[in-house]
């Protein structure tokens, strides 16, 4: 590992300024995907800006009902807080499904929005991987890539984004808030992550330096009546080879409202929206729920040997989808 | 005290299991390297150094948590518990005890780990944290129970290559107060052996 100088941030202002002064700078907060990437050489920072103890730990409800959650919150604050469990119920069951509870003690919200691919060849320095060293190759696409990405890939970079939490945010519109030496900002998570491309080592749209503070979820009824399901392969602690998070607002057998989201398919937390459109105003029913699926997946360019995703979340639309409609009807 | 920005090493205060250590660390220094190679403190256990086993789980603040992903430096000001900390005195933490009553290991070398991970989950569960195996996560439904299926969601940070996970779940339920049928038949045949 490299050496490294070590600071704690006191305010955020003096953190931003910190990482701003030293682009070989890195913020640290649970460490639990940095200092495990540094052991591998896989990030070589030369200081890090510990930013765990900065007053960003609230989780507060919002003056229009919506909630504000703080960058340091924990995962497992954020799946235990009451507000969090009763209007947006996905979300907390997103991150129970995620990590271990010693690792969910750890991660902060910020730092699960950016942690890394938990591809092999990205994690193992002597491979080529193009997000870890642009131009140099993807082994995956022809290589090892059963739980690579389906949807919205390129020929450059065929990785997933690992997060549960960040599947669920994508269902109910989250936003992003940052702090850097300019001033604050925010981003919709839908812009948050960007397209592959040819770029696929650039994956946010944070400026350089930025310091995330905090995710704010805009109010949503449909929340309340939510679910996360996540297939892998072994009953837990494990990352995802596909997970769902929906909402599903149905009376009389029609859909009212409907919140969709995919984990483990592609380079980030990906909305079906494609789906959600062909589903407003449909009879609440399994037929509906396959066409929908359908629709969403009609984009999807498997590789060799991860057909078995389209399969697997066509199934979980239409099994999640089924149980909340029937919920809604109770 | 803030160490100086040029530096890579810096001098720190470690409370541990409510004893003060000072010592200077190099930055990449993990609290479970601290713990074993400085501080002579080798209950913890070293086991996969990337987070994925749990045999490095200590208490931070109270809380569980892989050392071996934690930066020494950074655990200065927290209140560290590991295994040598949780019994008081000659008596064995209940779960402990009810690890050793109930043959909750083989070989033992993820038992520190497993231990202080079962401290924290039925402390989780007291507080009313609900897990990945829980039907309702939402407030207004009953806290869960905690069942054989929850013990092991919440225990599966914890892994165990000898496989001796059948006891260990026991020794969980019966450390919080929870008798499952099969610890029950075992505890009689243990009682038996000893009598």
């Amino acid at each position: 590992m490299r050496e490294f100088t070590y600071q704690r941030a006191l305010d955020v202002s003096g953190a931003v300024a910190l990482l701003d002064a030293d682009p070989d700078a890195r913020f640290l907060g649970g460490g639990t995907n940095l200092v495990d990437l540094m052991k591998t050489g896989v990030e070589r920072p030369a200081q890090l800006v510990d930013v765990r103890e900065l007053p960003l730990d609230h989780i507060e409800v919002t003056g229009d009902g919506g909630l504000r959650i703080g960058a340091t919150v924990t995962n497992s604050d954020l799946a235990a807080h009451p507000e969090v469990r009763g209007r947006y119920p996905a979300l907390a069951q997103a991150v129970l499904a995620g990590a271990s509870g010693q690792l969910r003690n750890m991660a902060t919200i910020g730092g699960n929005l950016l942690q890394r691919t938990r591809c092999g060849y990205f994690a193992d320095v002597t491979k080529p991987c193009n997000k870890r060293v642009p131009g140099s190759g993807c082994p995956a696409a022809t290589g090892e890539h059963h739980n690579h990405a389906i949807l919205g890939a390129s020929e450059h970079c065929v990785a997933t984004h690992p997060s549960d939490m960040g599947v669920a945010l994508a269902a109910f519109d989250a936003v992003i808030t940052y702090e850097t030496i300019d001033g604050p900002g925010e981003l919709p998570l839908a812009e948050f992550y960007l397209p592959v491309g040819d770029t696929p080592h650039l994956e946010t749209a944070l400026p350089p330096g930025a310091l995330i503070t905090g995710v704010t979820l805009p109010p949503a009824p449909v929340a309340a009546h939510s679910r996360y399901r996540k297939v892998r392969e072994r009953a837990s602690y494990a990352f995802a080879i596909g997970s769902i998070a929906a909402a599903l607002d149905a009376r009389d057998g029609v859909v009212r409202d409907v919140r969709l989201a995919f984990g483990a398919v592609a380079s980030h937390p990906w909305r079906a929206r494609t789906a959600e459109r062909a589903l407003v105003g449909a009879p609440a029913d399994a037929a509906a729920f396959a066409a929908a699926a359908d629709a969403e997946l009609a984009a999807a360019k498997p590789l060799p040997h991860n057909g078995y995703k389209v399969t697997l979340m066509r199934n979980l639309v239409v099994a999640v989808l089924t149980e909340l409609a029937e919920e809604a009807a109770r | 005290m803030a160490p100086a920005p040029s530096s890579t090493n810096s001098a720190v205060t470690l409370n541990i299991n409510g004893e003060k250590h000072t010592l200077t660390v190099d930055h990449r220094t993990t609290l479970l390297d601290a713990l074993r190679e400085r501080l002579d403190l080798t209950g913890t256990k070293k086991g996969c150094d990337q987070g994925q086993c749990g045999a490095c789980t200590v208490l931070l603040d109270g809380r569980r948590a892989v050392s071996c992903l934690q930066l020494a430096v950074a655990a200065e000001g927290r209140e560290i518990t590991t295994i040598e900390g949780v019994a008081q005195g000659e008596k064995l933490h209940p779960v402990q005890q009810a690890f050793l009553d109930l043959d909750g290991y083989q070989c033992g070398y993820c038992t520190p780990g497993q231990i202080c991970s079962a401290i924290a989950v039925i402390e989780e569960h007291a507080a009313g944290w609900p897990s990945a195996a829980t039907d309702d996560v939402r407030p207004a439904a009953a806290p869960p129970p905690l069942t054989p299926e929850e013990i092991r969601e919440r225990m599966s940070g914890n892994l165990c290559r000898c496989g001796a996970y059948v006891s260990i779940v026991q020794a969980v339920a019966r450390a919080a107060g929870i008798e499952t049928e099969a610890a029950q038949t075992e505890g009689v045949e243990t009682e038996g052996a000893a009598a």
